[in-house]
């Protein structure tokens, strides 16, 4: 029973199960089909951990009791401002896109988060899509009842379909290591699942655009061949190793959590964009992702040309 | 976390409570709110209701309010419905030579946050009383603005007249 729950919950997640299947011993050596042996059985464990989404475990309760204590976050530590929020329709199913910035520690989605939840309140159902990785982690499962699941295109449905607000990093792990002097670059490594969301769903996107998340640490590389050669993309679904100096660590790798710099993250909520009225019944998801990306860029361009100093803002 | 303050405008108190009670005028000299639009059908007077905001460190909180207590010319209070926990009190009471005491209330936080609750009202609480005596210096210019216009339109209407 556990076990079929596992199952689909990994498929639900994204996740195609490997338990159980063996590959042929004859080409490979003893000691690979070991390792191999090791990689599955690890990416067993972390199936498990990733808790299967429930809408239902976001709690307006919670948010709300915690809202102050992440409000002293964002305004003291992060010195947040987050502009135009009044963009967002007020009311309806939204996908919110925003460039992903800061390492695992995700400054830029906790300043947005207190941002909106305390605009429209707690009562707008909003929820943030996350690595399964994040999720998994122990001692994270208050995300939860933050609204945050893990990111699969079914959980996404699920969320919009139910009218809720959705929040999407589609440069996900690629781009939040990216190095800190790509800071005010936006990429989203050419994904664009999350247009053909929008237009399966009918719902308009609120292009979301942050900076500053990059200076919380000297982000140095991606580490993208380290985790092909550790195989990390096959087993955890990483496709970085990230390196990265930041406190208390000061070689950091693989950022399982750090102390981020109070550098001053800045976002701006720009408006809203119905792609069948700009783009006609049936948008090419190409236009469609080369317009949002000069969008973005454009306004990350401006934001970056506000800030005068790293970390200081 | 509870923030007072007080002024003296001169101007009679009908005509800071005419302000006071306008939904349309609250963005022009309360300090600090972003937002202030009624909900429902009800303008002003005991159970309007209002979506409110007010921009404090990183965010903007706020939520729906309602109005409590509304004994003209002289008590206006609202509560929270939403949002942050919040009570507002106008307290206007006749000064001597024509003129208006007029006291803002503001009581606020949220109930349940432990803590960090605390902290951050402490935390806020210099820039929401910043931002009371502002509101208060504000309405006090309008008001008194306001006064000076109509003494001016009235003397012209005479010498028109004459």
């Amino acid at each position: 029973m556990a076990q079929a729950d596992t199952t689909r919950s990994a498929r639900r997640n994204g996740y195609e199960p490997v338990a159980g299947v063996s590959p042929p011993e004859t080409s490979r050596s003893r000691s690979q089909s070991l390792l191999d042996r090791a990689w599955r059985e690890l990416s067993g464990l972390v199936q498990r951990r990733i808790p299967s989404a429930d809408l239902d475990e976001r709690d307006p309760d919670y948010i709300r009791e915690q809202l102050p204590l992440f409000w002293l976050f964002s305004s003291v530590w992060f010195r947040g401002e987050v502009r135009g929020l009044g963009n967002i329709p007020d009311e309806g199913p939204v996908l919110l896109v925003g460039n992903h910035s800061g390492g695992n520690m995700l400054p830029d989605t906790m300043v947005f988060t207190v941002a909106f939840s305390t605009y429209f309140g707690v009562e707008r159902a909003f929820y943030q899509l996350a690595h399964n990785l994040v999720l998994s982690l122990p001692g994270l499962s208050w995300l939860r009842k933050f609204g945050t699941v893990a990111a699969s295109p079914d959980n996404a449905r699920q969320a919009l379909s139910s009218g809720a607000a959705l929040l999407v990093y589609p440069g996900g792990d690629y781009e939040v290591h990216r190095p800190s002097w790509q800071s005010s670059r936006v990429d989203f490594g050419g994904r664009k699942g999350f247009i053909r969301l929008a237009l399966e769903q009918d719902v308009p996107i609120v292009p979301v655009v942050a900076i500053g998340g990059q200076e919380t640490a000297l982000f140095l590389t991606r580490g993208e061949r380290l985790a092909r050669l550790l195989a990390l993309d096959r087993v955890l679904r990483l496709k970085v190793l990230p390196i990265s100096l930041s406190l208390p660590w000061i070689v950091n790798v693989g950022d399982f959590g750090h102390i981020p710099l109070p550098a001053k993250i800045t976002i701006e909520t720009l408006p809203a964009i119905d792609l069948r009225a700009e783009f006609g019944p049936d948008p090419d998801v190409d236009d469609v992702y080369d317009h949002l990306m000069r969008l973005m860029q454009d306004a990350l361009d401006a934001l970056a040309a506000e800030r005068r100093f790293p970390v200081l803002g | 976390m509870r923030i007072n303050s007080n002024i003296v405008v001169a101007a009679p108190i009908e005509s800071v409570w005419a302000i006071v009670t306008d939904p349309e005028r609250v963005l022009s000299y309360m300090s600090g709110v972003t937002r202030w639009e009624v909900v429902g059908d009800a303008p002003t007077g005991l159970g309007a209701r209002y979506r409110m905001l007010f921009r404090i460190g990183a965010a903007e909180v706020g939520g729906l309010i309602e109005v409590v207590e509304f004994t003209e010319p002289t008590e206006l209070a609202w509560t929270s419905v939403t949002g942050l926990d919040q009570r507002g009190r106008w307290r206007l009471r006749e000064a001597p030579g024509g003129r208006t005491r007029v006291e803002l209330r503001l009581a606020y936080g949220v109930a349940g946050a432990g803590p960090s609750g605390w902290i951050a009202e402490r935390i806020a609480a210099p820039s929401v009383s910043r931002h009371v005596r502002q509101t208060l210096h504000q309405l006090g210019r309008l008001v008194e603005q306001e006064q000076l216009r109509e003494r001016a339109a009235a003397r012209r209407r005479a010498t028109a007249g004459s």
